[in-house]
């Protein structure tokens, strides 16, 4: 058994040893550990094994049918070791901060939504990459339908929604990706595997109009997972509805899959489709439909759960712009978006969450002064929103401004173009962020406290899962060269920069 | 032993059971139930040995006999098919017992041993005689077996309803093997193929007869339009009888479509394509009209009832995609495999139903409130079958819709593919409003679920088949795979 396949299994394991009753704080917990420091030990050794292999380490496969040739094969690059760590980072924050009161339900969920999203980063083949995605949407749809917050028929409508634009967002998925493995397989044999599809695209590529049309399939579909504008509206009462470790991991986490699978699935296997005329047109007034109009409707908000909710789909227009711009400066700044987001969002969901238990509303007006009795969780707090706004010193601003670098720079002519123009106006998002978060962090921290809606500072043993998160911002932010060093020999990269 | 006596034994079996409680009056239930199953679970492990060595026929079989390797297949999907039932039945046995005159269950222990014979001569059937006259084995048995529980109105109504449809089809199908006698002079496949390669065959009398023929079997299988029957047959029967109409009877079905389908769509017929747009059409509106009505339905047993239409459906598009094909499985191949896979699934929610039964629940999908905390072995094993029925990836249902859907993109089938994904995209919700209602907890009646060992056993084996099926296929798809090529023969 490979390293990789043990990192995939161990939640799932876990998740099914607590259904069986093993005790379900300790065992989440422990596996989110273990995977934590196992995923560490493998992103030092990287460069080593990696050395000679085309940026890839840590390979397996087992073939599990011949024609379709589908195998459970397993391998990372730095793309899939990036996700793969922000996912037992979220993970292990996560089950950490459930409460001892809630039934295990909760850490089966999580485990299970981490354990799809640690398959579908790490597999090398479009069957599996797909299928662990999936894993995640019943787990993700009870979590919301029986444990979120508000009205019982409230959270089960939210729980429909959510589970059906994802529902069918994966259908459109599938649609697409078989279609692509139907047009590459060669010789007469489909193959579901990433290796040879993108050794048969490399060497005898689609004509450019029907990559074009494959790829707009594959951004509807990826597109739906990752709340990108107009297919968005699921994901913010989704985010606030659900149970914090759920949003946490599924805003955190599981919606980086759909950027992902367009770095490692479309942009590699369609190139050239990418690039078409009509589809950057396209990509370029969705995403920023995501930023600018998602950030006036973040404004807008007025509770906390909603500024965050909303917030987090804002922010995927800027990993939509590095995947449009598709050079290295801009994919290496979009994998470091992903992380620096992913560890963002989900410190701030648990703060959320954590004020939500204590004071039983997260209404921007009823709240206040919160800073000088729970100074600690106001810092940790600032962290997370100054991270979101993107201060320099904190990994999104590393990861934004390669982004912005990489877009303004892709064509490589000293001329206005679409995404030169695209670039300006995405700019004026990072004001839109710095309005919403400071407004937020204003009217809960400081001023004078309403009417008794007090709380104190998390207990030490609470803090340790929030400050692992508000240093890995910290450290990724200082030193972003440990991300992109692991970027440095992208085979996705070269092949789309191509 | 060969595969042939076996089969000669399990009819001396059910026989023998059947008059059993005529000669021996004082016959109690465990008896008949013990000889029935441990009959059937001997037969089933002497199968297993002679299908591997004995596959010679005794010469007065082998004109109207064949044993190639699709054959083997449904000859053990079969003999799987009845020992489930048949367990099913000993545990749905307490609560029947109310609804049965007199507590005389020695029908319900020996018809479906009659029942497995059929199915399994049929898989073997060469020509068109051997197919009626088993296919009516089948089916008589379960006239009788539908309307067993005659103390509830419900039954009644679907032996009925079972009885007459069920004859009218019979006899539809009987017009129709007369039309295709008629008109190719063969009953035989390989006559009928080679009729059809002739270029002077009267082509529309052909197709007259051959739509006929499709639509007396589209009864058996519940293909629409002739799938009205279904919800109030299935939502009557006794839950064993449902299972085994729901999973054998289909299969039986299936089994004797592919083979006409074949012989009709074989190299250089006449009218193979008219065949095959009859099959897709028919696929993609059985896929829908089963999967609509499902999303407004309260009971689980007919929404299984539904679900099992919309199932039919799906295997019917894999019939129609026959011809070239880019994976190894031919679409006999994988109406084989997607039935496999169809099998845990729908026996493991028909298990949940009965144990449901049995602690006085009823079977609404509000009686599954509060499962997981009453049986958590239950709800996992339910959810594994739920999502598997809605085709949800790394489970079995998966494996066989991803076989239907490469085909019918392979075809450039759109239309179809259409219905087929809004079918499955309506799954997604009617399946999950069942799941959603077993882990929620607003239920009145708390208290666990008594369930026994052997229940226990099969709703493990059932969900770890599931979960097997659906990461690594390989096995079954090898062994399907000598079917194609010795059937291609």
């Amino acid at each position: 058994m490979s390293i990789l396949e043990i990192v995939i299994l161990l939640p799932l394991f876990a998740a099914l040893a607590i259904w069986l009753g093993a005790p379900a704080r300790a065992t989440s917990v422990g596996s989110a550990l273990i995977n934590l420091l196992i995923l560490l030990g493998l992103i030092f050794q990287f460069k080593s094994a990696s050395s000679g292999k085309s940026g890839f380490a840590y390979e397996s496969a087992r073939v599990v049918l011949e024609n379709p040739a589908i195998s459970f094969g397993v391998a990372a690059d730095g793309v899939a070791l990036i996700l793969a760590l922000l996912t037992c980072l979220v993970l292990f924050a996560a089950v950490w901060q459930i409460a001892t009161d809630k039934p295990s339900i909760y850490h089966i969920a999580s485990l299970l939504i981490a354990g799809g999203a640690l398959g579908a980063f790490l597999s090398t083949d479009v069957f599996f990459i797909y299928a662990f995605h999936e894993l995640a949407l019943i787990p993700t749809f009870l979590m919301i339908g029986l444990y979120g917050h508000g009205e019982d028929s409230h959270r089960k409508a939210v729980a429909w929604k959510t589970t059906v634009y994802l529902g069918v967002g994966s259908l459109i998925l599938l649609a697409g990706l078989a279609w692509v493995v139907l047009e590459y397989s060669g010789g007469g044999k489909l193959t579901f595997d990433l290796n040879a599809l993108r050794a048969q695209a490399a060497s005898s590529p689609l004509p450019v109009e029907k990559q074009a049309s494959i790829f707009f399939v594959l951004l509807l579909g990826f597109g739906t997972l990752v709340s990108l504008f107009p297919l968005h509206s699921w994901a913010a009462p989704a985010y606030a509805t659900a149970p914090t470790p759920v949003a946490m991991l599924h805003a955190g986490v599981l919606k980086k899959f759909g950027l992902y699978g367009l770095i490692r699935i479309a942009l590699p296997l369609l190139p050239e489709g990418a690039q078409v005329e009509w589809v950057q047109q396209a990509l370029l007034f969705m995403l920023l439909g995501n930023i600018l109009i998602m950030g006036f409707v973040t404004i807008a908000q007025r509770s906390l759960d909603q500024v965050l909710g909303n917030s987090s789909v804002m922010h995927m227009g800027y990993i939509f712009l590095g995947i449009a711009a598709a050079n290295e400066i801009a994919l290496q700044g979009a994998v470091i978006l992903m992380f620096a987001h992913g560890v963002s969002i989900a410190l701030l969901f648990a703060l959320a969450g954590r004020l939500r238990n204590q004071l039983g509303t997260l209404e921007l007006s009823k709240l206040g002064g919160l800073a000088s009795h729970a100074p600690v969780f106001a810092v940790l707090f600032a962290f997370g929103a100054f991270a979101s706004i993107g201060l320099p010193g904190l990994a999104n601003f590393a990861g934004e401004l390669l982004v912005f670098l990489g877009a303004f720079g892709s064509d490589g002519s000293p001329t206005m173009g679409r995404i030169q123009w695209t670039v300006i106006f995405a700019l004026w998002g990072v004001v839109m962020s710095a309005v919403y978060m400071l407004r937020a962090y204003r009217s809960i921290f400081q001023g004078t406290a309403n009417s008794g809606l007090f709380m104190n500072d998390p207990s030490f043993s609470q803090r340790v899962p929030l400050f692992l998160l508000a240093a890995a911002l910290l450290i990724v932010g200082c030193c972003p060269w440990l991300l992109l060093d692991l970027l440095k020999s992208l085979s996705v990269v070269k092949v789309a920069a191509m | 032993m060969s595969v042939f006596s076996v089969e000669i034994l399990l009819i001396v079996l059910g026989l023998a059971l059947l008059s059993a409680e005529a000669l021996v009056p004082s016959i109690s239930r465990r008896t008949l139930s013990s000889i029935s199953l441990g009959g059937v679970a001997l037969a089933f492990v002497l199968f297993l040995f002679a299908s591997k060595s004995a596959t010679d026929l005794p010469a007065f079989v082998e004109p109207y006999h064949q044993l190639d390797t699709l054959a083997v297949f449904y000859k053990g999907f079969a003999l799987i098919i009845t020992l489930l039932v048949l367990w099913l039945t000993v545990e749905s046995a307490p609560y029947l017992a109310k609804f049965v005159p007199g507590g005389n269950f020695s029908e319900l222990f020996s018809l479906p041993i009659l029942v497995c014979v059929g199915m399994m001569w049929m898989a073997s059937a060469k020509d068109l005689i051997t197919v009626f006259v088993s296919l009516e084995l089948v089916t008589v048995s379960f006239y009788v077996l539908v309307a067993f529980a005659r103390k509830s109105n419900l039954a009644i109504e679907a032996g009925v309803k079972y009885l007459i449809l069920g004859a009218l089809s019979t006899g539809i199908l009987v017009y129709g093997i007369a039309w295709v006698y008629g008109t190719t002079g063969a009953l035989s496949f390989e006559g009928i193929s080679a009729a059809l390669a002739q270029p002077t065959a009267p082509k529309n009398a052909i197709l007259l007869g051959a739509a006929f023929l499709l639509a007396g079997l589209g009864f058996k299988v519940a293909a629409a339009p002739f799938q009205m029957w279904v919800p109030d047959v299935y939502q009557g029967a006794p839950i064993p009888v449902t299972t085994f109409l729901s999973v054998g009877s289909k299969a039986a079905g299936f089994v004797v479509l592919t083979r006409t389908v074949m012989a009709f769509t074989a190299q250089g017929s006449l009218i193979a394509g008219e065949i095959q747009s009859l099959l897709i059409v028919g696929g993609a509106l059985t896929v829908l009209l089963g999967s609509l009505p499902a999303i407004f339905q309260t009971s689980v047993k007919r929404l299984l009832a539904y679900s099992s239409i919309s199932h039919a459906g799906y295997l019917l598009l894999a019939l129609g995609c026959s011809g070239t094909s880019r994976f190894d499985l031919g679409s006999g191949g994988v109406v084989a495999f997607y039935l496999a896979t169809y099998l845990p699934m729908t026996v493991l929610g028909f298990l949940v139903l009965a144990v449901l039964r049995v602690n006085g629940g009823g079977e609404d999908i509000k009686d599954f409130k509060c499962l997981a905390k009453r049986s958590p072995l239950l709800a996992l094993a339910m959810t594994l079958a739920l999502a598997s029925l809605a085709g949800l990836p790394l489970t079995a249902g998966f494996m066989g819709k991803l076989f239907v859907f490469l085909g019918l993109v392979d075809h450039a089938y759109w239309g179809a593919l259409v219905c087929a994904v809004i079918g499955a995209a309506a799954g997604f919700y009617y399946y999950f409003r069942t799941i959603l209602a077993m882990y929620s907890n607003d239920a009145q009646n708390t208290e666990p679920l008594r369930l026994n060992l052997g229940s226990k056993i099969i709703a493990i084996v059932l969900s770890v088949v599931i979960v097997v099926l659906g990461v690594y296929p390989k096995p079954l798809q090898q062994l399907l795979n000598q079917t194609q090529t010795v059937s291609a023969h």
